[in-house]
């Protein structure tokens, strides 16, 4: 019975819908500003897997393309937030996202 | 149990495993390594989809680069201590966010099984003889040429910025060594004693120096100073 399932193109679409899903709420209800950065990675990754299934399904390479331009823009991403955050917790060691006013100046 | 189906189920395991770890883990330690997890699983389930050049980025790219990035900053700003995630600053917070994850669910549900897989067919596949690799670069450098060289403006664009959000502020709370001045004294008078150790010679002709003068004192300060 089990041995009859295909895995479709669908199952990956689902997957990378859930794993979007999951770093959407993560994003609203954490307030860590590293955890959210966390989850925003999380967004990133579920598209690029959704990208990847398209390209095999039409037989398109620019899926692919698509997926090299998503990492290196979510690695400048990093660069800069990471450089955000650690100019912000470093004034409070306990800001949360709610305290990024405090860079204000 | 064919191989693509276990290979499928165990990385998306991992994949949803690792997604719920970041969301819930308390300390953001906990939450980085979970996102490893995430990262690998979807690698996995690279190469299962023949993007095996896309599949070693990721790896190198995610895992060793910008989760260590995260980990470095943990540990350099000393912020991996527990949050509390029992306290809900904004009320309803929750709620909302839950009813909004499940929007963006059903519409992608929606979308997903909107399509109908007949619109584009069983996977085909790429041809096999031509390895992904080849076929990313052609299309990075005939189609996407553009964007490629736009990507180089942005990664500069980048670099730049990190520095400078990095470097700001930091003049006033330089601190070299407190208390100097207070013990400036102690200070000279050990670089006194660090010289003579390394150069004994050169205090012996001082000391006979001094011995000449001895008769008449009005010499002594100006040959100190010599010397």
């Amino acid at each position: 019975m089990i041995a009859a399932l295909d895995v479709t193109p669908g199952w990956y679409l689902v997957l990378g819908s859930l794993l979007f899903s999951i770093g959407a709420f993560g994003l609203l209800v954490r307030r860590n500003p590293l955890v959210m950065f966390m989850c925003v990675e999380l967004m990133l990754n579920a598209v690029t897997l959704t990208f990847v299934t398209f390209s095999r399904m039409l037989e398109d390479t620019g899926g692919q393309s698509v997926v090299v331009f998503v990492l290196v823009v979510a690695a400048a991403e990093v660069v800069v937030g990471l450089a955000i955050i650690v100019a912000l917790l470093h004034k409070r060691p306990d800001a949360t996202a709610d305290d990024v006013a405090l860079l204000e100046g | 149990m064919s191989v693509e189906l276990f290979v499928f189920v165990v990385a998306a395991a991992a994949c949803l495993a690792g997604a719920v770890g970041v969301v819930a883990s308390r300390n953001p330690v906990h939450a980085a390594l979970s996102l490893v997890g995430t990262l690998f699983g979807i690698a996995v389930l690279f190469v299962a989809e023949s993007a095996n050049f896309l599949a070693a980025v990721q790896v190198i790219v995610y895992a060793g680069a910008i989760v260590v990035l995260f980990l470095f900053v943990i540990m350099l700003l000393g912020v991996d201590r527990a949050d509390d995630l029992e306290v809900e600053p904004l009320v309803g917070q929750r709620v909302a966010a839950v009813f909004v994850a499940l929007g963006i669910l059903g519409l992608t549900f929606a979308a997903i099984a909107s399509t109908g897989y007949e619109a584009t067919g069983a996977v085909v596949g790429f041809d096999a003889d031509v390895p992904d690799i080849n076929r990313l670069g052609q299309s990075l450098f005939t189609d996407f040429l553009f964007a490629f060289e736009i990507t180089s403006i942005l990664l500069v664009i980048a670099v730049v910025g990190a520095v400078l959000l990095a470097r700001r502020g930091r003049r006033e709370d330089e601190i070299i060594d407190p208390g100097q001045e207070e013990r400036a004294e102690e200070i000279a008078e050990r670089m006194l004693l660090a010289e003579y150790r390394a150069h004994p010679e050169e205090f012996y002709e001082y000391e006979a120096d001094e011995a000449d003068a001895e008769g008449d004192g009005a010499d002594d300060a100006s040959e100190e100073v010599r010397t």
